[in-house]
């Protein structure tokens, strides 16, 4: 019998075993690169720090996509679906701000500067947080799905003009090692897409996780609603 | 299109009728934006140079935070009697409804703003009549990016819990550019600078935002009435 869920179990299972192997793999590769020239060891911090901003990015792109097609279809899966990639994309946005702060802490002297990148991420992260707490303060369901999703779409049109405005200040964040004129070795630029790879799948897993959690308080929520209505 | 406008036209005139009746948005919005100005006195030496310089944000700290009490009430205020469920049943637009409030707002926050730019002006010695049309350039710009926001998040959050808490904690962040031009536009016309090549960027920015906000919000209010 082919049975539909239990094979999205084992598909699920095996993404997260992928993460797990291919974290270790990450890891154990980058501990044994040599140092770099100028930073020490601090340096390698990059191969988590840009991946997951990519990540967080490609997270808000995804919550405004469903957020767009909620709103045209009425389907709460897609609702179940910005809301899990928001909150995964807000924990690696905030990992890229912690990573981020420890690196400005050694190379810098301090923990945070109002620079430019740093600020627009921040303020990208309270964007997405008041979207949650906006979800909080909504009882009713279809109300809750719908506002969200206006809300999700204001604060992803939002990005690009905070980046834009935010650039109009001194910039004190290293230009970026790939896109910036900087040299990356073969080798290293090989084990930085391996870990780029590994967040990815990372937050994929913990959106499916997440998704799946909505869907059921949602059943949860219409048969207790049922309940009551007997 | 005329019947759209004479619809946007009623809408404001209603709130703003009832607004001049009750007085309560504007009279409170007002007397908090001079307590913030003398709180500000004493977090900021007011007499000192560096809070003449960085006085053009403060101000529009000020205008933030004393809107945010006229706009909470702008949906709120159709609640007693389900005023709110009368309008949306109402043969009209949510576009319509809500351009007529945003209208209304945007005087009353104008009516705020220009009675307190003066006290400002003697409270913190600032000279800001120098470049008086870029002034209100700036300032025409700026609330209406605070009112297009402001509305739309007024609409969200009137039948929501912690309504007055929900509408500054939404309202700010989005709004973060737009204030950020304001600032900078408001503090270079105080110091005397003109608006050239330097800031002109920022005033392009804050166009575009209150273009492409007004365009979001006009698309999507009606989703947020009517669900």
């Amino acid at each position: 019998m082919f049975d539909k869920s239990r094979w999205r179990d084992y598909l699920l299972h095996l993404f997260g075993a992928a993460v797990i192997v291919i974290l270790a793999r990450d890891i154990n590769l980058i501990a044994r690169l040599p140092q770099d020239v100028n930073q020490g060891a601090i340096f390698k911090i990059i191969f988590f720090h840009v991946p997951m901003a990519v990540t967080a990015m490609t997270a808000a792109a995804v919550a405004f996509v469903a957020s767009v097609l909620f709103l045209i279809t009425r389907d709460f899966r897609y609702d179940a679906l910005a809301v899990a990639v928001t909150e995964v994309g807000l924990a690696f946005l905030a990992g890229n701000l912690i990573t981020g702060s420890i690196w400005g802490h050694i190379i810098w002297g301090q923990w945070w500067a109002w620079d430019a990148r740093l600020t627009s991420a921040l303020v990208c992260w309270i964007l997405y947080a008041s979207y949650l707490m906006l979800r909080r303060a909504v009882e009713e369901p279809t109300q809750r799905a719908t506002f969200a999703a206006v809300w999700s779409i204001f604060s992803f049109i939002d990005v690009p003009i905070v980046i834009f405005s935010i650039k109009w200040w001194r910039t004190q964040h290293p230009q970026p090692v790939f896109w910036g004129g900087g040299s990356f070795p073969h080798d290293w630029l090989v084990v930085f897409l391996w870990n780029m790879l590994a967040m990815v799948l990372l937050a994929i897993v913990m959106t499916t996780v997440r998704v799946r959690q909505e869907n059921a308080q949602r059943e949860l929520d219409s048969l207790r609603r049922t309940a009551h209505a007997m | 299109m005329t019947g759209f406008l004479r619809q946007v036209a009623v809408i404001a005139a209603k709130d703003l009728r009832a607004e001049l009746r009750t007085k309560e948005a504007i009279n409170g919005s007002l007397a908090f934006s001079l307590v913030i100005l003398l709180l500000f006195s004493f977090a900021f030496d007011p007499t000192g140079d560096t809070t003449r310089e960085i006085s053009g944000g403060l101000l529009w700290i000020v205008f933030a935070f004393a809107g945010t009490l006229i706009l909470n009430r702008s949906f709120a205020r159709e609640l007693p009697n389900d005023c709110l469920d009368a309008l949306i049943a109402a043969p009209i637009s949510g576009a319509a409804l809500f351009l007529g409030k945003a209208i209304a707002n945007y005087v009353l926050l104008l009516a705020m703003e220009l009675i307190s730019l003066p006290v400002f002006g003697i409270f913190y010695n600032v000279r800001w009549t120098g470049q008086f049309p870029e002034l209100m350039l700036v300032l025409l710009l700026g609330t209406w990016a605070l009112t297009v926001l402001g509305t739309m998040t007024s609409a969200l959050t009137v039948n929501i819990r912690l309504r007055e808490v929900m509408l500054p904690l939404l309202t700010y962040p989005v709004l973060v550019p737009a204030l950020m031009g304001a600032m900078q536009l408001t503090m270079a016309l105080i110091a005397g600078k003109p608006i050239d090549a330097d800031n002109v960027m920022w005033l392009k920015m804050l166009i575009g935002f209150d273009v492409i906000y007004t365009a979001v919000s006009l698309v999507l209010v009606e989703t947020v009435l009517v669900g």
